[in-house]
């Protein structure tokens, strides 16, 4: 059983493409093989910047001889026939064999396909992945024709087992394939054969190339713990940096600088941006979280010890952070003399939408909403709309130019150094949020209002001009702007009507606000299927009036599942769907809506009494418990309906001969349906 | 060249460059005679990727982008600099060697530094052109910009043309270590008349600035906008025979002056902040436009492959 090694060495692979493109080497390669009749053992791939690999263990030597037959024409069959069927079958007739069948003798052709030599078909199904393979974006280079992500320089491609290794023959567009590679660019030059994949990672290490990506990330992150912890510091967490420093890198060495004093001040997100986006560092903070060194990571090591590279990171870094702090002072400058609403100003003049206005006047929507709503959420009404009114003076700030993503946490800043009130400060700094389901939800009630008006006016504008999501089209973000909603609602427990909000919030509802209204629910029941609540659940509870009130909603529908989850509630739910069943197929029948309430006088029997004993008692219980929205204790008066009504089916027939006593009981099970309906609509729970 | 010590001067390392590329067997070309808002724009490169003919040419080109322009103040953002362009077809299979031979020659050690190659696909959305490699990073500063170009006026690239662009000043500041450009040493510092950069550039550097940004007539400007558009269209409309020599002549070249013009004119004018969100982008389409035209000409001309 041989073991298959293929290298393909290139010029410098982005990071952000290496560990999908070792993946997919991966699966090309092994499905082509199988598809060949190949087996394997193992696989392994990996990437670093300027390879890709993939080493399969236990590779059978050869694929198996395929034998197939099929059956022709009869022998006495015209000549045209046979003349066909050797013609499909690439045989001669003498080939063929005769067979005796029902019918009389029929030629036979049995065809072998002899096995193939592993080397084969490993050179078929790498030559055809390497012409096929699905980079996010590839290129030519000099004259040639094949595409690759960055210029391909060489192929390693071999097979091996105890008696050595053998280099499978092929070649792409004038690279042949070998049994050499390359070390590190600088540490290590010069080409160098292998014989395995274990010669191969080995000498690899020796000529500087760690081969691994997790091991070169592992390594980075022990190192720069490692250096941190020593000083009392702490590296800033994050996997995303961690993962494209690892590929950027063969030879990972962290080294760790300082930050000038100058520059101490920044605001910590500004610092940990600045040296992330531009430089790729990572932040190191002290026990405060004040950020004060960075820890960059080298691709070589150096005589000096990495002393020129610190020094030459450190210079670029100053220069930044001297924009940043340029910036920063700028800003705060406009702010100091103009105030955020100053600052702001210039917005008049910035495009939101063609068909929505100008941030300016979208400014001015969210304040006028955010005051709407100030009253609903706990927050001081003239508070709500100051924020709003300067949340978004940050766009026009220089930092938030050079730095998007610093959007809002600057206005908070901003706001600060303007002398607005902590709750309008951080309003500014948590409107945006929540990003995603997993974001932090604004508790503050200004910045609630101020996170609520900005979504909903978002929403309800692009729902005006009808750019509502599609698919997987969603430009505006408008998904998350509703999980938004929801999320601010459910985790501040805000009692109001969505509907009136919506309303409020700009004219023309009419035509699409009840659209806008059942998108919200879309996107609930994805949010609560999540946090494990049964879609007809909720859509029991959907069809319930009031349910623009999320909180309602939720604690609803929270309830119904627990209640169906227990015996009484599933039974209860059987004697209701008994119940709708026939009261609407007769209904339907007799064309008539049996909504009078039935009269207990003409109860026959006991079980008949008793379930309007029960009824009686149920129904104003559960009308007390549902005004102060307790459904625990709805659900609890409901599940004491379940024996009367299960006795009820056992022991009356409904369909009575006696036309009074049918219509009565019919009344009845009327009277069951819409005491139950208090609750949820149960015909949308299945089961 | 055979000097390894550190460059002194500005003016050094664009010798070394040149004499470094001079020998690898590239024409060094001058820059070219009109305002640009980078070494791409020069015929040399836009041109000369198209086609399947041969070329190897390096140059300096100096570059204006009026809304960099700071008054001189900043110590790296200048709306008036210099970039050295590589530009060799098709790509030789060492290019990446080659440029770090480059590096090495203007005084970069790769053995004390760390050189890394950092993706960076680029675009230029007025030439109708983009390609994918790299900035090139040295211990964290990006020094290069390292492209296979792919499609230029929107003509695909067959061969491909490697090109290397150095901004200069930028480069120069870190080699030279000195914090602000205007503080370089633009001839040798022991020269007998010294000159530093700002001596030679920091008063252009405002007289631009105020102009760029305050002064200069955006009536004229967008009215040269149209007149370049127009001529560009008007001189590839003609005839390719010349009626008075009777030879085929293809006048390119002088259309894609009219394209270079306008691009430059449409920079003035978003400097001076009359060109809105929306309308850049027409505006940006429209020189798009002359360069697709300059390039479907060119390679009906023998420099463009032409077989006569």
């Amino acid at each position: 059983m041989p073991d298959l090694l293929i290298e393909l060495f290139s010029e410098e692979i982005p990071a952000r493409m290496q560990k999908r493109a070792a993946e997919d080497l991966k699966k090309l390669v092994t499905d082509g093989l199988v598809e060949a009749g190949l087996t394997y053992a193992g696989a392994g791939a990996f990437a670093t910047p300027r390879r890709l690999t993939l080493a399969l263990e236990g590779l059978t030597a050869e694929s198996p001889t395929l034998r197939e037959e099929r059956k022709g024409p009869r022998t006495d069959a015209p000549e045209k026939a046979l003349a066909g069927f050797l013609r499909s079958t690439g045989l001669t007739m003498e080939q063929l064999e005769r067979r005796a069948d029902k019918k009389g003798e029929v030629f036979f052709a049995v065809i072998e396909k002899p096995g193939r030599p592993a080397a084969e078909i490993v050179a078929e199904v790498l030559e055809k992945t390497i012409r096929t393979f699905p980079w996010p974006k590839s290129m030519r280079w000099g004259s040639g024709s094949l595409r690759w992500v960055r210029p391909l320089h060489s192929i390693l491609c071999i097979l091996s087992d105890e008696a050595g290794a053998a280099i499978v023959p092929l070649a792409v567009d004038g690279i042949t394939a070998g049994d050499t590679t390359e070390g590190h660019r600088f540490m290590s030059p010069g080409r160098f054969s292998v014989t395995s994949f274990e010669d191969y990672a080995a000498k690899l290490k020796r000529a500087y190339v760690v081969l691994d990506a997790e091991e070169r990330a592992e390594t980075i992150w022990a190192d720069a713990t490692a250096q941190a912890f020593a000083q009392g510091l702490e590296v800033v967490e994050d996997q995303g940096l961690l993962a494209e420093v690892a590929g950027l890198v063969e030879w990972p060495v962290v080294l760790m600088g300082a930050i000038g004093a100058d520059f101490l001040d920044l605001p910590p997100e500004v610092l940990q941006t600045s040296m992330k986006e531009h430089q790729k560092f990572f932040s190191v903070r002290d026990r405060s979280g004040r950020i004060v060194k960075y820890v960059t990571v080298a691709n070589r090591e150096t005589a000096d010890q990495g002393a020129t590279i610190l020094a030459g990171n450190g210079k670029v870094l100053a220069a930044r952070l001297a924009d940043a702090k340029f910036f920063w002072e700028n800003d705060l400058q406009t702010v100091r003399e103009q105030g955020l609403e100053g600052m702001a100003a210039p917005l008049a003049n910035v495009t939101f939408h063609n068909k929505l206005g100008s941030q300016a006047e979208r400014i001015a929507r969210i304040a006028a909403l955010a005051r709407e709503i100030a009253p609903l959420v706990g927050a001081d009404a003239d508070q709500a709309e100051q924020a709003a009114r300067v949340a978004k003076a940050d766009l026009s700030s220089e930092m938030v130019y050079e730095f998007p993503e610093l959007q809002g946490v600057m206005g908070g800043y901003y706001a600060r150094a303007a002398g607005l009130p902590d709750a309008v400060a951080n309003a500014c700094a948590a409107h945006y949020q929540p990003l995603g389901p997993s974001d932090d939800v604004p508790t503050e009630p200004v910045s609630v209002a101020v996170a609520l008006a900005d979504k909903i006016d978002t929403l309800t504008g692009f729902w005006a001009i009808d750019e509502k999501p599609t698919g997987s089209k969603d430009p505006y973000a408008l998904r998350r702007a509703a999980l938004g909603v929801i999320r601010l609602v459910l985790v501040n427990g805000i009692r109001a009507g969505l509907s009136n909000v919506i309303t409020s919030s700009r004219d023309g509802t009419d035509d699409w606000g009840s659209d806008l209204l059942s998108f919200i629910h879309d996107r609930l029941k994805v949010h609560l299927r999540a946090e494990g609540i049964r879609h007809d659940v909720i859509d029991a509870c959907l069809a319930m009036p009031g349910n623009d009130d999320l909180v309602l909603l939720v604690n609803r529908a929270t309830a119904l599942q627990a209640f169906l989850s227990t015996e009484d509630g599933e039974n209860l739910l059987q004697g209701y769907k008994r119940a709708n069943n026939i009261l609407t197929a007769e209904e339907k029948k007799d064309g008539v809506e049996y909504s009078y309430g039935p009269d207990p006088k003409l109860a026959e029997g006991e079980a008949e009494t008793t379930l309007f004993a029960a009824l009686d008692t149920a129904e104003p219980a559960i009308a007390t418990a549902m005004q102060a929205e307790d459904f625990a204790t709805a659900m609890a008066e409901m599940a004491k309906l379940r024996a009367p009504i299960d006795a009820f089916f056992t022991d009356v027939q409904v369909n009575a001969d006696n036309a009074v006593i049918r219509r009565n009981r019919l009344n009845l099970l009327h009277r069951i349906r819409a005491t139950m309906r208090q609750v949820a609509v149960f015909d949308a729970i299945e089961g | 060249m055979t000097d390894t010590a550190k460059p002194r001067s500005f003016q050094e390392i664009i010798l070394r460059l040149q004499s470094y590329w001079a020998g690898q067997g590239c024409a060094i070309l001058q820059p070219y005679d009109m305002e640009v808002g980078a070494g791409t724009f020069h015929p040399g490169t836009t041109l000369r990727s198209l086609g399947t003919n041969a070329w190897a040419a390096a140059y300096v080109q100096p570059s204006r982008r009026p809304t960099d322009g700071r008054y001189g103040e900043n110590p790296n953002r200048l709306q008036h600099y210099y970039q050295y362009q590589v530009l060799i077809k098709p790509s030789p299979p060492n290019l990446q060697e080659l440029y770090l031979g480059s590096l090495k020659a203007i005084g970069i050690d790769a053995e004390i530094h760390d050189i890394r190659f950092v993706e960076d696909d680029w675009e230029s959305p007025t030439l109708g052109a983009w390609g994918l490699g790299w900035e090139v990073w040295c211990d964290g500063m990006e020094v290069s910009q390292f492209t296979y170009f792919q499609q230029v006026g929107g003509h695909d690239c067959h061969p491909v043309s490697g090109e290397l662009t150095y901004g200069l000043e930028r480069l120069a500041i870190y080699i030279l270590g000195v914090d602000h450009v205007m503080d370089m040493p633009f001839n040798d510092p022991d020269a007998p008349i010294p000159l530093t950069y700002g001596d030679v550039f920091r008063q252009t550097e405002q007289e631009y600035s105020r102009w760029n940004f305050d002064v200069a007539n955006t009536d004229v400007l967008l009215k040269h906008f149209e007149e370049a558009e127009a001529e560009c269209a008007a001189i590839l409309a003609q005839e390719h025979i010349d009626p008075k020599t009777g030879k085929r002549i293809i006048m390119a070249h002088p259309a894609y002056d009219q394209c270079i013009k306008a691009s430059h004119v449409f920079n003035l004018l978003d400097a001076r902040g009359v060109i809105s969100v929306t309308e850049r982008q027409a505006y940006i389409g429209r020189v798009r436009a002359l360069a697709k035209m300059c390039a479907d000409a060119f390679v009906l001309t023998e420099a463009g492959g032409h077989a006569a």
